[in-house]
């Protein structure tokens, strides 16, 4: 029903690339005036093989900034204004007001009461600032080296993470069994976090959250197991496709053929709070707990070693909201109101992308809410309700989907 | 895990019981007789007894066995000049009268029966008398420093420890030699 | 593998105050605790032997900082017990709506970190933002938030403003509205009474054998308020009832976790009935002698249990001896009782839960 607004990653890259080279080229001709041998190697930057690897480089960049750049940031504000309105308070508020010079400086209005969308980034930047610590009878390549693990298999979700019908950087068939998997590489490098530094707090940290996050692994495929009874694919692109169809009409709305709205419901749930428990979130959030142990097994790291880590539990965040929008809610899919003619190319009004940023971003808020309005809940009720209650819960989706897809 | 979890709860009506005070006095000087050197009622609520430090854990084994005072408040240590004091507050929660047990102890042998065996409750106080004044508990499991670091080695309470003999802030018309 | 110790504090983010708790964990049993105290240990009794009987209540206040108008004012009844002099009427009624307000504001204190143990960090902002209704009504009472040096020997320092009823009444009437939404948040919470309910169990005659007093002692189902046994102020001619936990069962942290928030509502209403039933004029403070000799002692119902003050004086300006007894270090004491047997992640809910206060415990 709706249309992508960019309709293939590839194409859109290879015009940016084939512009970057042509510049490029221009100013080696030029020198090449003065020394010939350049000729040649203005005219191997244009060449196929070149071009291709650098639209590839470019398309893999892109999809990066606009995960962490845009995404990510835009997902810290909203988390950190929802639960300062839920705690009646003001909230972030450092914007490009509070910069000390010009143009930004203005004399009568406040500095710090701006939107604070670039907090965010001020935090960043206090993060790089700082001292990066080695504790002294730490294991230091282990030490070192688990924020670069969590960091990258984080970034790895988003090679076969589509954000619409085209704008991907890879499209694997078995893109969901891709993307799980790499979800489950992070709880390694948590462990190796927390047992690497040496230090009480952090073991104790690492050990719960090894033992949680494998604990809900467990449902969550279930749950994807129950789902593939219908779809019959671990496509994402594929899958969406499949919900873009009316369900039945109610009135003049028709409802859409979601997954959350027919017998996946119970999968739906049992995703959704793995999910929330993959996500390291309150009440789940025992291995990170600030009460008991400090910072958990992130209490060891200082700087920008700390920065990546703690940021990069939001893009889990992203990654997780925009798995359950891709598997339950349509993913992307969502009617577009109109077109724009744009040169010839009808541009939609409401593409897909935005109708994909709607549903993780809400599926987010929603999160938020939860998380901000509950205790946490101790490590072995975690585990019960993990091992005892959401495993027989996602085994009884798998026989109703089955027994749905027997009858037909 | 608390461990008597199978007594209990005493039935208390958590109401004073007016007069009580004469009533406990009249049963203290019976039944300890020479043991106690002095005793009077100061107000309501309240019983003064003078002890002899060495009957210490006989009296308070009557008081809290038969006369059901559960409560021990309190332990103070007191360094009159010639000799210490230890002052035990006791409490009895079923018609709340207070008796307050004066035990001496001399400078140069400061030493007393420990009530730990009785209430657990005059563990960390004993040892706070230790620490701040020096008197030693007999019988005591745990006894020592709890509030000064545990390599101090003083106990600062005694009137031979220094006040504080100078003020930190001088002002400035006392250093021009003002007032 | 026989367990190992974990140090939880001195710096620690939710241990509210200096002191260390070290616990021996076998996996995630908590199998010893031993405190560590005396991190703050400022001196109090020695520095009270040279300061005159009305200038320690600026320090009788920093004991407790959160509560200081309690500390205060036993202080003052323990050298007016001493002196044996008399507060007129009015004086004792406006001391009973002073030590109310003072509960009030720092059991809301507790429940601002008490959310936070457990991991609900909107409690903290909910409750301090509670708080700010009566830190506000302390301070048009007594001219200071915090650390007022509002009781005097004799009296308080200052009768109450114009209109104090009312502005009370106002008050009181908002924050009662709001512990419905407490009650959303905390008593119809799963997740809390997952978290709360059968972890530190004490036992009465544990408890009273340790000396464990006040809502602790009362969530175990004893029923001993000290405003009811050993009256005080004009505590007598008012109607309210001690909050007992009536249940059964040795008090877990929901127990005192309940006793203390129904303490809320029972002090709203003293307060009220307090400022009702006062005289409308009169002398509020008597002038105590300059030099005393004997010795006082005097027990108030603390926010935190049984606050005993013992002093002696020997005819000088001054006290010869001020014991302090704090509730909380006798508490402390009882805190490896309590924690043996329950998980490493209950600890700071169940020291939370039993509510400390490092400044009266250290002295």
């Amino acid at each position: 029903m709706s249309a992508p607004l960019i309709p293939n990653l590839f194409d859109v890259c290879k015009v940016l690339t084939g512009a970057i080279v042509w510049v490029v080229q221009q100013i080696i001709y030029a020198v090449a005036v003065l020394i010939p041998p350049l000729r040649g190697l203005g005219d191997w930057l244009g060449s196929d093989p070149v071009i291709t690897i650098l639209t590839w480089l470019i398309a893999v960049t892109v999809i990066v900034v606009w995960a962490t750049l845009v995404n990510l940031l835009t997902m810290m504000w909203v988390e950190r204004k929802l639960y300062s309105r839920l705690q009646d308070r003001y909230g972030i508020m450092i914007s490009i007001w509070s910069l000390p010079f010009w143009p930004f400086n203005r004399v009568r209005r406040p500095t710090h009461r701006g939107t604070g969308y670039l907090q965010n980034v001020a935090d960043g930047v206090k993060l790089l600032q700082k001292e990066n610590i080695t504790p002294r009878n730490a294991d230091a390549a282990m030490f070192h080296i688990s924020p670069v693990l969590i960091a990258s298999s984080t970034l790895m979700i988003f090679a076969a993470l589509p954000w619409s019908s085209g704008f991907y950087v890879a499209n694997l068939p078995l893109g969901i069994l891709f993307i799980l998997a790499a979800f489950s590489l992070a709880p390694l490098g948590i462990l190796i976090a927390g047992w690497s530094a040496n230090n009480k707090y952090t073991l104790v940290g690492g050990l719960r959250a090894a033992a949680m996050l494998m604990a809900y692994e467990i449902p969550m495929i279930l749950a994807v197991i129950a789902l593939v009874f219908f779809t019959g694919s671990l496509d994402p692109i594929e899958i969406v496709r499949q919900q873009d169809r009316v369900l039945f009409a109610l009135g003049p709305i028709g409802i859409p053929a979601w997954y959350a709205f027919t017998p996946q419901f119970l999968g739906f749930l049992v995703f959704s709070v793995a999910m929330m428990a993959e996500m390291e979130r309150i009440p789940f959030d025992i291995p990170e707990a600030e009460a008991e142990l400090v910072e958990g097994w992130t209490t060891e790291y200082s700087g920008m070693r700390f920065g990546l880590v703690f940021g990069f539990k939001w893009l889990r965040m992203i990654a997780g909201a925009a798995l359950i929008a891709i598997l339950y809610l349509g993913g992307w899919s969502g009617p577009v109101f109109a077109t724009l003619d744009v040169g010839g190319i009808p541009v939609p009004i409401l593409p897909e992308e935005v109708w994909f940023l709607l549903k993780i971003y809400l599926i987010s808020a929603v999160f938020v809410w939860i998380s901000w309005s509950v205790p946490r809940v101790r490590i072995d009720q975690i585990l019960n309700i993990g091992w005892k209650r959401l495993i027989p819960y996602s085994l009884l989706a798998i026989l109703v989907a089955a027994g749905f897809r027997v009858l037909g | 895990m608390s461990v008597s979890a199978a007594e209990p709860v005493p039935r208390v009506s958590g109401r004073p019981v007016a007069g009580i005070e004469k009533e406990i006095l009249a049963q203290l000087v019976v039944a300890l007789g020479s043991k106690l050197k002095k005793a009077e009622t100061v107000r309501a609520g309240l019983v003064h007894g003078f002890i002899d430090r060495k009957d210490l854990v006989a009296v308070a084994t009557y008081l809290k066995v038969t006369l059901g005072f559960e409560h021990l408040a309190c332990v103070t240590a007191v360094d009159w000049k010639d000799r210490f004091e230890c002052v035990y507050h006791i409490e009895n929660y079923y018609n709340g009268c207070m008796v307050e047990i004066h035990a001496d102890v001399p400078y140069d042998d400061p030493r007393i029966a420990s009530l730990v065996p009785l209430w657990n409750a005059a563990n960390f106080h004993e040892r706070e008398a230790w620490d701040l004044m020096g008197i030693e508990f007999d019988g005591h499991p745990d006894l020592r420093r709890i509030l000064l670091p545990d390599d101090f080695k003083f106990h600062p309470l005694r009137k031979d420890f220094a006040q504080e003999v100078d003020r930190q802030y001088i002002s400035r018309r006392k250093i021009r030699g003002g007032k | 593998m026989p367990g190992f110790w974990i140090n939880m504090g001195p710096q620690h983010p939710m241990t509210h105050g200096l002191w260390n708790m070290k616990v021996q964990v076998d996996g995630e049993t908590i199998t010893d605790a031993r405190p560590e105290i005396g991190y703050l240990h400022r001196g109090y009794e020695k520095i009270m032997e040279v300061r005159e009987f009305q200038k320690n209540v600026v320090l009788t206040d920093r004991l407790c900082y959160v509560s200081s108008i309690t500390w205060s004012h036993a202080y003052c009844l323990a050298v007016e017990k001493m002196m044996g002099i008399e507060v007129p009427v009015r004086g004792q009624w406006i001391r009973v709506v002073s030590l109310e307000l003072q509960r009030i504001a720092s059991h809301l204190m507790w429940l601002a970190s008490y959310g936070p143990d457990l991991g609900f960090l909107t409690g903290l902002l909910w409750a301090l933002r509670e708080r700010e209704l009566f830190l506000d009504l302390i301070q048009l009472m007594s001219g200071a938030r915090m650390n007022q040096n509002y009781p005097r020997v004799g009296g308080v320092r200052n009768d109450l403003p114009e209109n104090f009823a009312a502005m009370c009444q106002r008050s009181i009437e908002h924050f009662l509205l709001k512990m419905e939404e407490y009650e959303k948040v905390f008593h119809d919470s799963k997740v809390f009474h997952m978290r709360t309910e059968g972890v530190g169990l004490l036992s009465a005659a544990d408890a009273i054998n340790w000396g464990v007093t006040g809502p602790n002692l009362r969530a175990c189902g004893v029923n001993v308020d000290l405003r009811r046994l050993d009256p005080y102020e004009t505590y007598e001619e008012i109607d309210f009832e001690p909050q007992v936990w009536h249940d059964g069962g040795a008090g877990d942290s929901y127990a005192r976790f309940v006793v203390r928030f129904n303490e809320l509502r029972e002090s709203c209403k003293i307060v009220l009935q307090a400022l009702e039933k006062m005289p409308k004029a009169g002398a509020y403070r008597a002038k105590p002698p300059r030099r005393a000799e004997g010795e006082g002692y005097a027990k108030t119902e603390d926010s935190r249990g049984e606050a005993l003050f013992y002093v002696i004086g020997d005819g000088d300006d001054r006290p010869y001896r001020v014991k302090i007894r704090s509730p909380v270090f006798s508490t402390m004491a009882a805190t490896p009782l309590i924690l043996r047997g329950n998980k490493l992640a209950d600890v700071v809910a169940i020291l939370g839960s039993v509510d400390v206060c490092v400044g009266e415990m250290d002295k």
